[in-house]
């Protein structure tokens, strides 16, 4: 087991590393549209060169990458061009922004499509399975952002239940919480469903399930002791690796409602070519989702021993 | 924005003859959730191609703004939809906007494809270095967040139509290439690719005209998923601002144009938002019907 985490720590790293080349050969590789980004498009030949010259960009590629890198390692990531401040003051608060919104999304999300998804896959085929499978699919089907209209039409514009944006200007307010929550839930809510209720119907034809039920053993206790455990590993998975969906359904709910969070800090900067501030992000966004991912992979080996030492 | 997983069982990929007066029937037309996907399908397609006749206005015609849906033009055409804040008709930019969106979307998924099955048929039939080489690289890319990507690759190579197409093939030909490698590695061990091996055929003959054909029922179900997400990612983009460049109109930019203005002429956001969920609706019921008719048998 040690030497199956360690494995995947290394790729972990590894990947990490890999996209970190792929991110500096799109973004940093051109020094001279750096500086154009850095001094603006009416800066002078004279003052690029200069600035080229003093920030280190004739040096030679390989080690102006390692430079770079190990300013993004020891969190050092440079100058914000549109805020003026270092770019860490302003990423640290919008992410911790995002880590509100996403666990709150991650709270409601889960319980609500595993109780949907083992509630249809229970009895495969069945009215209860139609609508659940009919319903999970229509609101995967709607993209966030036309979900963001909609239901901002509903609960914003015609009913007046929530503020319309979610600025938090003054102070935190669990209010202007929902709409955004509420948005990516839908489109989680769905994708996760269907896992959870191919993983169930599934078990429920498995041999033990069946003995179960031959032996007489009332059919609540039969899924709660014997399918449902069997049946949450698959879907593990897909429930750990949402995080990394989460970080592009944020980009756009955050825009739509103007939720200052990690997302739409993205956006911002990619928009006003801030780009120690893009670069900062990309790299944690990426660091994100390989996380994830590893934790996936190991939380799958440890809930699933047959495919521990693959 | 998210990868289905096609469960790759080996009993799914031998499927067994329908018998009877059935069998000359398309089988999607025993799975009512399919037929309706397929419906909703056609209909935009239909829509797109038939745009210049069905279309009341130009696109980027001016006539007369805020018009509410129902309110008749000057000159006596009307306004179903409403128009936006320059005068322009709503419905006819839909129409128009689902021409560009489905071709921009078939388009940039058929890219994908091309480069995701060769890929993938490469890694899966040859094995060894080359298959690490393509499989690490996926590897890489997937472990991207989509959208970041595209955001990252847009907005450092500016938004054109063939940028998009560029950025979707890229982000998504590993996912493709993943199935497609799957599919090879089950097939590969066939009888008639071991005679068509005894035989003296190419490997390229193998891959695509033995192993190939024999890939396309899974391939069909993913393609329409993924047609799907393409369409939600060029609408998400020009949601963004970072889509196809204006002023011809494509759903998601549409939305984003309008929707400062949505407190009072809802209109003109919420009939785009329908059309692009609808689209996106009837590609995965399509998609379902399609995956379990070629279960049923």
């Amino acid at each position: 087991m040690t030497r199956f985490i360690l494995r995947r720590l290394m790729l972990m790293v590894l990947t990490m590393l890999v996209v970190s080349i792929l991110t500096y050969l799109l973004l940093e590789i051109n020094g001279y549209s750096v500086v154009v980004k850095v001094l603006g498009p009416y800066s002078t030949d004279e003052q690029r060169v200069l600035w080229l010259e003093a920030n280190g960009y004739n040096r030679p590629v390989w080690e102006r990458y390692l430079a770079w890198l190990g300013g993004m390692i020891t969190g050092d990531f440079g100058q914000s061009l549109k805020y003026r401040v270092p770019v860490s003051d302003v990423l640290w608060p919008r992410l911790a922004n995002t880590g509100i919104l996403a666990a709150t999304v991650f709270a409601v999300m889960v319980p609500l499509s595993i109780v949907a998804g083992v509630l249809a896959g229970m009895k495969e085929g069945g009215t209860l399975d139609r609508v659940i499978s009919l319903f999970s699919i229509v609101t995967t089907s709607v993209p966030e952002f036309a979900s963001s209209v909609l239901l901002a039409f509903v609960f914003i514009l015609l009913l007046g239940w929530f503020p319309a944006t979610s600025t938090m200007s003054n102070g935190f307010d669990p209010l202007q919480l929902v709409m955004p929550a509420m948005v990516l839930i839908l489109f989680g809510f769905g994708y996760v469903a269907r896992m959870m209720r191919a993983s169930m119907a599934e078990v429920m034809q498995s041999n033990y399930v069946r003995t179960a039920i031959l032996k007489g053993m009332p059919i609540r206790r039969v899924i709660l002791l014997h399918a449902l455990r069997n049946a949450l590993i698959a879907p593990f998975t897909v429930i750990v690796l949402q995080i990394n969906w989460l970080l592009s359904g944020v980009i756009v709910v955050e825009f739509f409602f103007a939720y200052r969070g990690f997302g739409a800090l993205l956006l911002e900067s990619s928009l006003t070519q801030d780009i120690f501030m893009l670069q900062a992000c990309a790299m944690i966004s990426v660091i994100v989702a390989v996380g994830t991912q590893t934790i996936a992979d190991v939380g799958y080996g440890m809930l699933n021993p047959r495919v521990r030492f693959t | 924005m998210m990868e289905f997983n096609l469960n790759l069982g080996s009993s799914e990929l031998q499927t067994r003859p329908v018998r009877g007066w059935r069998s000359r029937l398309p089988r999607i037309l025993f799975s009512p959730v399919g037929l309706i996907g397929g419906f909703i399908c056609l209909f935009w397609i239909a829509v797109s191609l038939a745009a210049p006749l069905l279309s009341p206005f130009g696109p980027t015609e001016q006539v007369t703004p805020f018009q509410t849906p129902g309110m008749i033009a000057p000159d006596g055409r009307v306004f179903w939809l409403g128009s936006d804040h320059l005068g322009r008709d709503i419905m006819s930019r839909i129409i128009w906007g689902g021409r560009r969106v489905l071709f921009f979307s078939t388009i940039a998924t058929g890219s994908a494809y091309a480069v995701g099955v060769s890929l993938g048929l490469v890694a899966g039939y040859f094995r060894g270095w080359i298959d690490d080489l393509v499989s690490s690289f996926a590897n890489v890319v997937l472990s991207f967040p989509v959208l970041v990507l595209y955001v990252v690759i847009i907005s450092t190579y500016g938004a054109s139509g063939l940028n998009i197409v560029v950025a979707v093939t890229f982000a998504s030909a590993p996912g493709i290439m993943r199935i497609v490698r799957g599919i090879v590695l089950d097939l590969r061990s066939r009888d008639y690719v071991a005679s068509a091996q005894t035989r003296g055929e190419s490997a390229a003959y193998i891959m695509f005209r033995e192993i190939l054909p024999n890939a396309t029922s899974l391939l069909i179900v993913d393609a329409c998923l993924r047609l799907g997400y393409t369409t939600i990612t060029i609408g998400v983009l020009g949601f963004l601002g970072l889509g196809l460049p204006p002023p011809q109109p494509d759903w998601g930019g549409m939305i984003n144009e309008t929707r400062a203005m949505a407190t009072f002429a809802p209109h003109m956001t919420v009939f785009p938002c329908i059309a692009i969920s609808s689209f996106v609706l009837g590609l995965n019921l399509l998609a379902d019907g399609l995956r379990e008719s070629t279960l049923i048998d």
